[in-house]
């Protein structure tokens, strides 16, 4: 007891975050367990319910169990978000080092490169690479984790470049070692911490663009339990019943919230070690 | 002020300061009691850790947010610090007591000119009128030594040299006539020959403004030199408070003893050994005397409680039971060397043939543009071997190029001009290929903190250079243990993380690392300079044992000459890029000198307030690479410069006598004549 209230006073936002985080986890993670209901589950007679006892949430337009679809929901948005940002960084963490090792006039090439890329709103971006590609799931995922790599390659260039005039740099030069090896095990483990912070918050931006790519139709396909799908769906019908499209809201603003309250606490716990 | 009573400008009594932190209770401070008159320079000496920066931050009421005052009184001219609210501290502070930090560059601000810079603090204090303080501001900077106060009052802080900048800083504090002032290790960053200027401006100072000054600093020699009274702190503890004559000749207690043991003294007057042991936990201070855990003297009645002040003598006092025993011992004598001494002249492993480095050459098209700027000349044309099984010191202020050449050595940088050959002590053959090049030739670098990757654990960084020649996975961790109990640090070690190691155990962590492939030629970059003085001596005990068992040679980079009196065979002094004198270690502190060296040797401070050696100055500062003087390149600044020819013609490296090489123009027979300037005191054996 006293260590939890002890690491909530320290740094509330990583303590609220993380729990969140965990709720978040773990109620999708069991959803199949938890779910009252069968995702595609309908019963055009319940359509519309209220929140009840037979439907703790209520139902959407075609009866079926909005707990349950928001519940499924989460897999989706978590799998999109994270998918995304590993995606993310399988790209822009090699160019990003890369870039900043070399230095010079491959890094001032590679730079403008991202800096094209970053001038695009990320959104945009996406949108335009799904649209070209075809809406689907996988294309989403796609989307979203190309369009976040810029970013993160500049964040990751940045703090090399700090990283990289440092003594162990050159010891490691002057014992031999690839350059491959001083990036990927001398330097990359310096910049694990910055990385981490960049991911998090990212995670929350990802969820919500893949949300907003399934509203306008671009990402997640019916039938799938999908928040955005979910919100477009519950639109047209936002005057018979609220219902379908404040749960999912709600759970995707929590999540969101949840990740950046996560990447915040991280950061600030770092800056106080440091 | 100073028509009232005697009362002292500062007195504080009984000072304990502690620091909340995540693993307990710092106590930062304990107990400290201390009274420095008007006038009156009060030298606070310590290691890391000692509490001396703590003791500063509390007079000028600038403790960290976790800091807590746990008791005592600090008096200003009578008046409880402690006690007072913040505006009538405002008025204090800055003005009556006036602190002058380690780096001059952080205390001034880089977007403002000098001389408005110190009118504001005129303006501030009410001091003066607008146009009365920047007449005053140029008063100041006149009182400080510096020559041209109008130019220097219209320049930037970034266009003046780490010296100058200093001498602003201390003018700026002296701006409101303070009572006291407190100077927090003021040389620190300096190079010997500019810290040998800033202690002469002390001095100077002490008679002019009649301020009492505390003076800190880890340095004891510095400390000897400007000191009348010295404090010594271990631990937030002061151990021993004396007159600075009695505390260098006659110490009492026996960390004051150890430290003065530790120096590596250029006159080689004194012994050169560590203390034993490590700082305690300052969160888990021991029972008794907080130095028993290292003390030589120790006896049972020391871990049983904290020994009171004794009175050793008038104004001289020491915190230890033993004082009489430890006062009375025969000094320690313990000769160090870290070179072989042999005399006979082996075969040159590294060869440094006409080697050149310049940086920052303008590219093409800066060059078409006319927008090149000249490159910065690290190393012009310097020729030297490195001998089998020799210790060669490469000595000389910042930018000189001592580092520049030890990377070249080491082909960590590509040379502009000239080439450096590595050969085989035993074969004879030159090394050419790169794997075996890695392995032969290591580098220890002057940075513990930053030379090893603060995510990796102690066994992964001493494998790495295993598995990179290719040893065997099993082979590895047996070779690992070895090597961490060949620089004695224990099993445990293996898997902490550099953070949870001593500035010591780092080196020594490091040291392991370059020793792991059995090398034959190892460049030591500054390896001491970043640890305290007590660890310093052990660490050359581990680097004289390592050499003999392997057999090998050293290049060893030092601004430090009297580490290198100790430790060093030959010595290459380099100044601006170029060496200017060659020779053995006796060659080289004796007649005849090279102009440059002669002022270097005259600027060390030594640990004992009687010598103070007659400093030649040198005048100007250090110019810069990208525009290196023409002919002899410290004619700038020589004090015996002979005229036009050292303008005009570059002085070759010529033969003094044996292994003595020299480049000045100035005839050998008038170099001989010169007096030694460090007494010709031979080392006992």
């Amino acid at each position: 007891m006293t260590t939890i209230t002890r690491a909530v006073r320290a740094n509330p936002p990583l303590a609220i975050g993380t729990l969140i985080l965990a709720c978040v986890l773990a109620l999708t993670v069991l959803a199949p367990f938890l779910a009252p209901y069968g995702v595609a589950e309908q019963s055009i007679l319940d359509r519309f319910q209220r929140p009840g006892v037979k439907h703790l949430l209520g139902t959407d337009q075609y009866g079926r169990d909005l707990l349950t679809r928001t519940l499924f929901g989460g897999r989706t948005a978590l799998l999109l978000g994270l998918g995304a940002v590993a995606l993310g960084l399988l790209l822009g963490v090699p160019i990003g080092l890369a870039s900043g090792y070399a230095g010079g006039r491959t890094d001032e090439a590679v730079m403008r490169v991202v800096d094209a890329f970053l001038s695009f709103p990320a959104l945009l971006m996406a949108l335009m690479i799904v649209t070209a590609l075809g809406a689907s799931t996988a294309h989403a995922l796609l989307a979203i984790g190309v369009a976040s790599a810029p970013g993160i390659a500049r964040i990751v260039r940045s703090q090399t470049l700090a990283v990289k005039h440092e003594e162990f740099v050159l010891a490691a030069r002057a014992q031999g070692d690839s350059h491959a090896y001083i990036m990927f095990g001398e330097i990359l483990p310096n910049l694990l911490p910055p990385i981490v912070i960049e991911a998090s918050i990212r995670v929350g931006f990802a969820i919500l663009a893949s949300a907003s790519l399934s509203f306008l139709g671009l990402g997640v396909q019916p039938p799938t339990a999908d928040w955005g799908l979910m919100i477009r769906e519950a639109r047209q019908h936002i005057f018979l019943s609220p219902w379908p499209l404040l749960c999912p809201g709600l759970a995707l603003a929590l999540t969101i919230v949840g990740f950046n309250l996560f990447g915040d606490g991280v950061r600030d716990r770092l800056a106080g070690r440091a | 002020m100073s028509g009232q009573a005697a009362e002292p400008a500062l007195q504080i009594e009984r000072l304990s300061v502690s620091f909340a932190t995540p693993r307990g209770e710092v106590r930062a401070l304990r107990e400290v009691s201390l009274e420095i008159e008007g006038g009156e320079v009060f030298g606070i000496a310590g290691e890391s850790g000692s509490g001396k920066s703590t003791l500063a931050y509390a007079i000028m009421r600038d403790l960290a947010p976790n800091a807590r005052v746990a008791g005592g009184a600090i008096r200003f001219a009578g008046e409880d610090l402690l006690g007072l609210a913040p505006d009538a501290l405002r008025r204090i502070r800055g003005r009556r007591i006036a602190m002058v930090y380690q780096d001059p560059k952080s205390a001034l601000n880089p977007s403002m000119r000098i001389g408005p810079q110190i009118a504001e603090v005129l303006e501030i204090h009410a001091l003066a009128s607008r146009p009365g303080a920047a007449a005053r501001a140029l008063e100041l900077l006149a009182l400080v030594n510096i020559p041209d106060p109008p130019a220097v009052a219209r320049a930037y802080p970034h266009q003046l040299s780490g010296g100058m900048q200093q001498r602003v800083v201390i003018a700026m504090a002296l701006a409101g006539d303070p009572a006291l002032l407190i100077m927090d290790e003021p040389t620190t960053g300096l190079d010997v020959t500019t810290q040998a200027r800033i202690l002469e401006l002390v001095a100077d100072l002490r008679h002019d403004i009649g301020a009492a000054i505390l003076y800190i600093s880890h340095d004891l020699a510095v400390i000897a030199q400007v000191s009348d009274r010295v404090g010594i702190l271990y631990a937030g503890e002061l151990v021993e408070s004396a007159p600075a004559a009695q505390l260098f000749h006659r110490p009492a207690h026996p960390y004051t003893r150890g430290l003065l043991d530790a120096l590596p003294d250029i006159d080689l007057a004194r012994a050169f050994r560590p203390i034993r042991g490590r700082l305690p936990d300052l969160t888990r201070r021991p029972e008794g005397c907080v130095f028993a855990p290292r003390c030589d003297f120790l006896e049972d009645a020391c871990t049983r409680a904290q020994p009171p002040m004794a009175t050793v003598g008038e104004s001289h006092v020491a915190r230890c039971l033993r004082w009489e025993t430890a006062m009375a011992a025969p000094p320690m004598r313990q000769e160090r060397r870290l070179g072989a001494a042999s005399g006979e002249i082996a075969a040159a492993v590294a060869s440094v043939r006409n080697l050149t480095k310049h940086y920052d050459e303008p590219g093409a098209l800066t060059r078409w543009l006319g927008l090149a700027r000249p490159p910065v000349h690290a190393l012009d044309d310097v020729t030297l071997e490195v001998r089998g099984g020799e210790v060669l010191a490469l000595v000389g202020e910042s930018g000189c190029g001592k580092t520049t050449l030890g990377r070249l050595v080491l082909r960590l940088l590509a040379p502009t001009s000239g080439a450096v050959t590595v050969r085989r002590r035993q074969s004879g053959a030159e090394v050419t290929s790169d794997a075996e090049f890695r392995r032969v030739v290591r580098i220890v670098f002057q940075n513990p903190d930053s030379s090893l990757n603060p995510m990796k654990r102690v066994a992964a960084i001493l494998d790495r250079p295993l598995a990179i020649q290719g040893v065997p996975r099993r082979a590895r961790r047996l070779r690992v243990r070895e090597l961490l109990e060949a620089v004695r640090l224990d099993a445990g070690y293996l898997h902490r993380l550099p953070r949870a190691l001593s500035g010591g155990e780092k080196q020594r962590v490091a040291i392991a690392r370059a020793f792991a492939t059995g090398p034959e030629l190892v460049v030591l970059d500054e390896p001491l300079s970043a640890l305290d003085v007590s660890s310093q001596a052990s660490v050359v005990d581990l680097l004289t044992e390592l050499r003999s068992r392997l057999d090998a040679t050293y290049v060893f980079i030092s601004h430090d000459l009297s580490l290198v009196r100790h430790l060093a065979d030959r010595i290459g002094v380099m100044y601006l890029g170029r060496v200017v004198e060659l020779g053995t270690v006796d060659e080289v502190f004796r007649p005849p000198y090279h102009p440059y060296t002669r002022a270097l040797l005259s600027s060390i401070p030594v640990p004992d307030p009687s010598v103070r050696a007659p400093t030649v100055r040198l005048e100007g500062t250090v110019p810069s690479a990208r525009r290196p003087p023409s002919g002899c390149r410290f004619h700038t600044r020589c004090p015996s410069k002979l005229g036009r020819i050292c303008e005009e013609v570059e002085p070759p490296l010529q033969n003094a006598d044996g292994t003595h090489w020299l480049a000045c123009h100035i005839p050998l027979e008038d170099l001989r004549r010169e007096p030694p300037v460090r007494p010709a005191s031979e080392p006992d054996a």
